[in-house]
């Protein structure tokens, strides 16, 4: 099955073709050939990893590579597919939540003008997703970087004639330039001093030494850059929420769960090349983001917005543990967060199409109209929220233990803040998913006219959500994930010892065969624990710890488990305080939103980020293009204009040395002609006897010549 | 007879036909000048075979120019018919519609 890989996105780009082409003629408007090929898609996906799962090697690699572009005899760019343990998860996630969410589109887009087009729309962005997820190059992933970012931008201003949907779609694709931006800045580093672009060897480049030191720093920072972007991170986390303008199942597929995550994914595809000071800028980022973005949640009211900034929360702390060097917890939340997410994003899709608003204070009690809804809501809400049991509290929990050991073990007590940080804003989750789930389904009904109306979705909505719930639970995950998914060894050229030359193998690896040099590096020592996410970590530790291998598990396990306490303590808390504020009413909500005036007018206006980079960006680039307007109008066209009047004065000379001295010549030579001609022609008399005497003339004068 | 007499004839018939030639008006007139000039010629030709070469190269080129003077004023002669019956005279001088 494994071999047939590349076929997977090729399958929606032909039914995108077929769709976008004559969709709107055939059959049910071709809804059923996009959810067919994305099945195809799914079943080759499921055998792909039940193909690696029976492997079960966490070095499992599958990498095909040939020749792109060519110059002689040098492959200059090669294309291909890379399968390891984390391609074939990621496969499952794209392909489960794409697959699903097809099949929710077709009972919430029912009607809608432009369904066949939407459906080209979806099997055009997992056309895009499946590829970025297969590539083996930076360049091939920037390619369906790109592309993923134009079938976002497509689908989000789908209703575009809702002018703040189109907007939203030009917002998301402008501000994802910037970080794109950053990415290609990465990528031509990267090109510039290693020559190649496939992952493997530009590790091997790295590993050789070619690129090392700031400039690799640099280049992984400009990568990140990539990421911050598509994953919606500080300070480009602004595009996410007004994504929420398009239809709600894009929302769920695009901007929750696989296309976002997508910086994530690219994260950990190249972690090896990441110096210590480029994970630190990357954990510093998530740990801002995370917290900003779940702030800002507790005070929206529009249930999209709130679940877009949960995403931007969660995603933040998938970064924030690769960054910290939990890699495995890092992609351990990505894949539970795809499918907890989707399902809370189709749960509100749901509640939407039922009572055609997105305005929480607006509903209330709907659990007893919409059973199936609350019920899968309920289960991803308690996974979000990192309830033991539900999968989200089997990866955040390593997340937090990998952000506790890293500030164990660094020098820096200011670390400490990772841990910190993350562990507060597990307890803003809580509090907010709660609160969102109380003001939706608890309670007397708000609007009646509107609860009546509502209704339990057909089986086609509530099907993916029951699929998606069920895969919130964390026995699907927990064992096999950890050991799967391991931290590959860095090739970055530390301190300077240079790093093996296999240096892209994974981390046990270097276990099995143990180098001097290698543990020098990074010494992960002890057999890797199925549950260990940090094993070892570039900045968590210093030169003496390293080789400290009994020392390092003993923090790593203490780690773990302080996290797992301190984070139920914290998500019962920021539950229990949901349900007393917002259920029991022993604290008043408004009362405490009056108390904090300013912090909640704060929140609510999201920090004032969109303001801000209006002030700032906005109306800085319009001052500048203004500027640049003056100038070109002034100084630019004023020096065109200038050499056109050069040039009028240097054609009015020529013309004059035309006049005069050519025509002159011309003429000159004309009338000389003429002058001479009617002074010989006076010669020629016509009289007989001048020619004679002539003749006899100069017969006579040749005589007296030859006689003397 | 000696050669100079002779030449001296020549010079004298040479020079009356090239008078006739340079004053006469009438198209005959210039041509029987014409006849004098080559006239005078053959008297030199033949003089200067006699006295001066073995052979009769003189006398032959003699007979060849009264030959070719035949055809000449035959060819002539026509043309001045053909001009009288156009312009109704054989002036010299007014055949001039050649001149630019």
């Amino acid at each position: 099955m494994i071999r047939y890989a590349y076929i997977i996105p090729f399958l929606p780009l032909l039914s995108f073709f077929i769709n976008i082409a004559v969709g709107k003629r055939l059959p049910r408007k071709g809804d059923w050939l996009c959810l067919g090929t994305i099945a195809v898609a799914l079943a080759m996906s499921i055998g792909i990893f039940y193909e690696v799962f029976r492997a079960y090697d966490p070095n499992f690699r599958y990498h095909i590579a040939f020749p792109w572009i060519t110059v002689g005899n040098r492959a200059l760019l090669n294309t291909g597919i890379l399968i390891d343990n984390v391609t074939a998860v990621m496969l499952l996630v794209v392909t489960i939540v794409s697959t699903l969410v097809h099949l929710f589109s077709i009972g919430y887009m029912h009607g809608d003008p432009r369904y066949s087009r939407f459906f080209a729309y979806l099997s055009i962005f997992s056309f895009s997703m499946l590829g970025l997820v297969l590539a083996e190059s930076f360049l091939f992933i920037y390619i369906f970087w790109e592309l993923v970012g134009l079938s976002s931008y497509l689908l989000i201003g789908f209703w575009f004639e809702k002018k703040s949907a189109s907007d939203a779609g030009k917002k998301a694709f402008i501000v994802n330039r910037v970080g794109d931006f950053g990415f290609l800045i990465g990528i031509l580093i990267i090109y510039a001093t290693c020559g190649v672009l496939g992952y493997d060897q530009v590790f091997l480049a790295i590993g050789e030494g070619k690129l090392s030191g700031t400039l690799l720093t640099l280049a992984g920072i400009g990568v990140f850059c990539g990421a911050i972007g598509k994953s919606a991170q500080f300070p480009l986390h602004v595009w996410l929420p007004d994504a929420m303008e398009g239809p709600t199942p894009v929302s769920a597929l695009i901007h929750a769960a696989t296309m976002v995550a997508a910086g994530v994914y690219l994260v950990g595809r190249v972690y090896p090349m990441f110096t210590p000071d480029a994970f630190l800028f990357i954990a510093c980022f998530g740990l801002i983001t995370l917290f900003l973005t779940a702030s800002i949640a507790l005070a929206q009211n529009d249930i999209k917005k709130v679940l877009a900034y949960s995403t931007c929360s969660q995603l933040g702390y998938m970064i924030m543990g690769l960054g910290v060097g939990g890699y495995t917890a890092g992609l351990a939340h990505l894949t539970t967060h795809a499918a907890f997410k989707a399902c809370l994003f189709l749960g509100s899709g749901s509640v939407i199409h039922a009572v055609h608003s997105q305005d929480i204070q607006e509903m209330g009690g709907l659990r007893k109209k919409m059973p199936i809804t609350f019920v899968t809501f309920l289960i991803a809400t308690l996974a979000i929220s990192g309830v033991p049991g539900f999968s989200g509290f089997y990866s955040k929990d390593m997340i937090l233990a990998a952000a506790l050991e890293f500030g164990m073990k660094s020098a820096n007590p200011l670390h400490m803040i990772f841990f910190i940080g993350a562990l507060f804003t597990a307890g803003l989750t809580a509090f907010y998913m709660f609160r969102l789930v109380i003001l939706t389904f608890f309670g007397a009904p708000k609007d009646h006219h509107k609860y009546d109306h509502a209704h339990e979705s057909p089986a086609s909505m509530w099907v993916p959500l029951v699929v998606l719930a069920g895969l919130s639970f964390s026995f699907w995950y927990s064992g096999w994930f950890g050991t799967l998914v391991q931290k590959p060894k860095s090739v970055a050229n530390l301190a300077g010892i240079s790093a093996p030359a296999k240096a892209a193998t994974m981390e046990h690896a270097a276990v099995m065969a143990p180098a001097p040099q290698e543990e020098a590096v990074s010494a992960p020592a002890g057999a890797p624990h199925a549950e260990d996410p940090a094993a070892s970590h570039g900045t968590s530790a210093p030169a003496g710890h390293g080789t400290d291998a009994g020392h390092d598990a003993h923090i790593a396990h203490t780690a773990h488990t302080y996290a797992m306490y301190s984070s139920v303590a914290v998500g019962t808390l920021g539950i229990f305080l949901a349900f007393l504020v917002y259920s029991f009413g022993w604290i008043n909500p408004d009362r405490v939103a009056n108390a904090v005036k300013p912090l909640y007018k704060f929140l609510q206006n999201k920090w004032y980020f969109d303001e801000l980079y209006e002030a700032t960006i906005i109306n800085g680039s319009k001052a500048l293009s203004r500027g640049l307007a003056w100038f070109d109008m002034h100084v630019v066209d004023g020096l065109v204009n200038l050499t056109a009047q050069i040039g009028v004065f240097v054609s009015f000379l020529v013309g004059k040395f035309d006049d005069y001295v050519v025509d002159g010549a011309v003429n000159g030579l004309a009338s000389a002609t003429t002058g001479s001609g009617s002074l010989l022609g006076r010669l020629q008399t016509g009289k007989l006897y001048h020619y004679v005497f002539v003749l006899a003339g100069g017969a006579l004068i040749i005589f007296l010549i030859k006689a003397f | 007879m000696t050669l100079d007499k002779l030449l001296i004839i020549a010079a004298a018939l040479f020079c009356c036909g090239l008078y006739t030639v340079m004053t006469r008006r009438n198209a005959v007139a210039v041509l029987m000048g014409v006849e004098l000039i080559l006239n005078a010629t053959n008297i030199n030709f033949v003089a200067f075979s006699f006295f001066l070469s073995r052979v009769m190269g003189g006398q032959i080129f003699a007979v060849f120019v009264i030959v070719l003077a035949a055809a000449e004023a035959a060819v002539a002669l026509a043309i001045f018919l053909r001009m009288f019956s156009t312009t109704g005279t054989v002036e010299v001088d007014t055949a001039d519609q050649l001149k630019g």
